[in-house]
């Protein structure tokens, strides 16, 4: 099962003639299944063309109706990405995975107002997406370090969840999902939306939750798990030592006004019976410790 | 991106939001002239720096004369300002706005920022104004008014004027309040900013509404479609690690420590630093050299860090996805030659390509110090500092 996506996904990528377009489709396509699941590129001035074989149609509607493909990753420019993401709304895709960093936080704004009562479910904006381990990968990580298995993981951040996955196969454990859900104050799915989707996951038996600095979304995420899960979640929280008032590489990893520190995070995260490390080198090690 | 309280009322002014009439000024005799042209009988003099709290730290003055305008001007400018938000060392005072004076009646807050639950913007306002408003949410949160805005309708007249009601004012003022909290967010979206903060909005002894105090932060991915903006940036209020880092795309903050960090991601970069603490260390900086990395690059994060006269030890801390651990050492490795390593370089690569980078590193000859895990890299950055 895992979440979200699997084997049988089909996939358009907007954005597929530009260089990063272009090298991650390649690589996707390279892992697993990624050959059947990548099936159309789309380009509004070269519908027709083909990129490796893929064809690319002038509009996420004709790629939808000539593929069925119904998941959309978008690496198309910050000043036009936005405007990428409606047009897959439009289109009534059930998921769209958008990769480009540097949205401004306006556009994100709106369109987001725009998804309201829409069928469509966004990762991101500015994340590494997101890896059905062994099946399917859609997004910019690296596919060899995962392994299929039954952890799932959920962070806002790219290389960290790495790590994160890195030190959970150093115990041998493989992963049923892993998102990236973005490092941008206005997204789309949060903490919260994907631990529902991995607590009804038959093949989830326990989450990782990576989360940092800035907002509350690992607190409401926290809060939910205390009264509804049923499975073990661990976390950490990135960012224990940054200043307040600054802006820690991501857009939205910023404490303001004393709000969105790493300890009051930790601090809500443990009274709803998370299990959390301070120290970012203990994730995997925590997570089989709570093992059944 | 931040910008100066008086350059913050020209574009609110623009935007029919009434501020008090005033003139930024760079010397003393230019305080005295503009408040002999603004005439009348008290002036403001105030400290134009980026950090809150001014007053508190003596940036604020009321001159009830033209020689107490210069003497108030001689004495804020130039001078080291400290506030609650500058740190210790406080901010050097190069230019002043000299305000007329205003008679308050009463004092209110209004603000303008991003809520993140809902994916709206949001007008934040309270009748406790001038107060410090993250005291009064912890203390009073029932005096704080809240209402996140629907970016197609924007702020109507009735929610404004509802708003304004709520926080104490009324009868004529409430309309005038609302139309100001109206103008304060086409303000807000029309410049793609982050933050508008009014403390304090006031109601005047004649009734007037004006925002007496303003401050504007703009979001940075949206500045390419404001140049007019983008050119308010003052280099004087930055630290000039951080401006050269931004010259070449890399993120970097300056921090009170001595080790310095070089990391891919932003999330592995703070957890970096949080590790570095935890064995008892103290870093000297966030970087992240993002994910497209180049040998270039990497040299000119090497320099930045080396320029700091408090670094003891440099930790890098690569995680190599798409970016290959081979390019980063070859990176390390050429950066280290170029700008005369003199102090211990801890490396731990992991990911994409380990053992050819690793192979890189060893055969360089340098002394470079090998980890083989996070914890490790950070225990041996620790010990390397506190040795050298």
């Amino acid at each position: 099962m895992a979440i979200l996506i699997d084997r049988n996904s089909r996939v358009m990528t907007q954005g597929i003639t530009g260089k990063t377009g272009q090298f991650h489709t390649r690589m996707c396509r390279d892992y697993a299944f990624g050959k059947n699941c990548f099936v159309a590129g789309v380009h509004p001035k070269k519908g027709g063309e083909d990129f490796e074989g893929v064809p690319i149609f002038a509009t996420v509607r004709e790629a939808k109706k000539v593929t069925g493909a119904t998941v959309s990753v978008i690496y198309v420019p910050p000043p036009f990405a936005a405007a990428a993401i409606d047009e897959a709304v439009e289109a009534e895709l059930d998921l769209v995975i958008c990769i480009t960093e540097g949205i401004p936080v306006r556009d994100m704004v709106r369109t987001c107002a725009r998804m309201e009562g829409r069928k469509t479910r966004l990762i991101g904006p500015n994340c590494p997406g997101i890896i059905t381990p062994d099946e399917i990968k859609i997004g910019i990580m690296p596919g060899y370090i995962h392994k299929k298995g039954r952890i799932g993981v959920v962070s806002r951040s790219g290389t960290l969840t790495y790590e994160a996955v890195a030190q959970l196969m150093e115990q041998g454990l493989g992963q049923s999902t892993c998102i990236g859900i973005g490092g941008d104050p206005v997204n789309g799915v949060k903490h919260l939306d994907v631990m529902k989707l991995f607590n009804d996951d038959a093949e989830t038996e326990a989450v990782l939750m990576v989360g940092e600095i800035g907002g509350s979304d690992e607190e409401d995420c926290a809060r939910w798990v205390k009264g509804h899960m049923r499975k073990p979640v661990v976390g950490f929280i990135a960012g224990l030592t940054a200043p307040p008032g600054r802006r820690m590489g991501h857009a939205g990893a910023v404490i303001s006004g004393g709000k969105g520190t790493a300890q009051e995070k930790l601090a809500v995260m443990e009274e709803c019976g998370i299990k959390v490390t301070r120290n970012p080198a203990e994730m995997g090690k925590l997570l089989k410790s709570v093992l059944r | 991106m931040k910008i100066h309280e008086y350059q913050a009322k020209n574009i609110l002014r623009e935007f029919g939001v009434p501020t008090p009439k005033g003139v930024p000024c760079f010397s003393v005799d230019e305080a005295v002239e503009a408040a002999e042209s603004l005439g009348g009988s008290a002036w403001v003099v105030k400290a134009q720096i980026h950090a809150g709290g001014r007053g508190k730290g003596g940036g604020v003055k009321v001159a009830r004369s033209l020689d107490e305008v210069k003497h108030f001007a001689a004495s804020i400018l130039g001078m080291s300002l400290v506030t609650p938000q500058t740190g210790p060392k406080g901010q050097i005072v190069r230019r002043l706005l000299i305000e007329q004076g205003v008679d308050i009646k009463t004092e209110f807050y209004a603000g303008l920022v991003v809520d993140r639950a809902s994916r709206r913007v949001c007008v934040i306002a309270s009748g406790e104004g001038g107060m410090n408003i993250e005291e009064v949410a912890a203390k009073a949160p029932e005096k704080i008014q809240r209402l996140s805005i629907d970016p197609v309708a924007g702020l109507t007249a009735q929610e404004a004027e509802g708003m304004a009601r709520r926080i104490g004012f009324t009868g004529p003022a409430s309309v005038e309040a609302g139309a100001l909290l109206q103008a304060l967010y086409r303000a807000y979206d029309s410049t793609d900013a982050s933050l508008v903060e009014i403390n304090p909005l006031i109601l005047t002894a004649e009734d007037r509404v004006l925002a007496l105090d303003a401050k504007m932060n703009f979001d940075d991915n949206a500045l390419f479609r404001h140049p007019d903006i983008a050119a308010l940036r003052d280099f004087d209020e930055e630290d000039p690690a951080e401006i050269e880092a931004s010259k070449y795309d890399l993120s970097y903050v300056s921090l009170d420590g001595n080790i310095g960090c070089l990391v891919n991601g932003a999330g592995l970069a703070m957890a970096t630093m949080d590790i570095i603490k935890l064995y008892g260390g103290n870093p000297a900086n966030f970087l992240d050299v993002g994910g497209g990395a180049t040998a270039e690059k990497v040299a000119e994060a090497f320099k930045l860090m080396l320029g700091n006269p408090e670094l003891k030890a440099i930790l890098v801390n690569i995680f190599g996805g798409i970016m290959k651990c081979d390019v980063i050492a070859d990176g390390v490795v050429t950066a280290a030659k170029e700008v005369r390593l003199n102090v211990p370089l801890v490396v731990r690569l992991e990911g994409t390509n380990v053992e050819q980078g690793k192979k890189i590193l060893a055969e360089s000859g340098l002394p470079i110090i090998q980890a083989e895990n996070m914890a490790d890299a950070a225990q041996k950055a620790v010990v390397a500092s506190a040795g050298a």
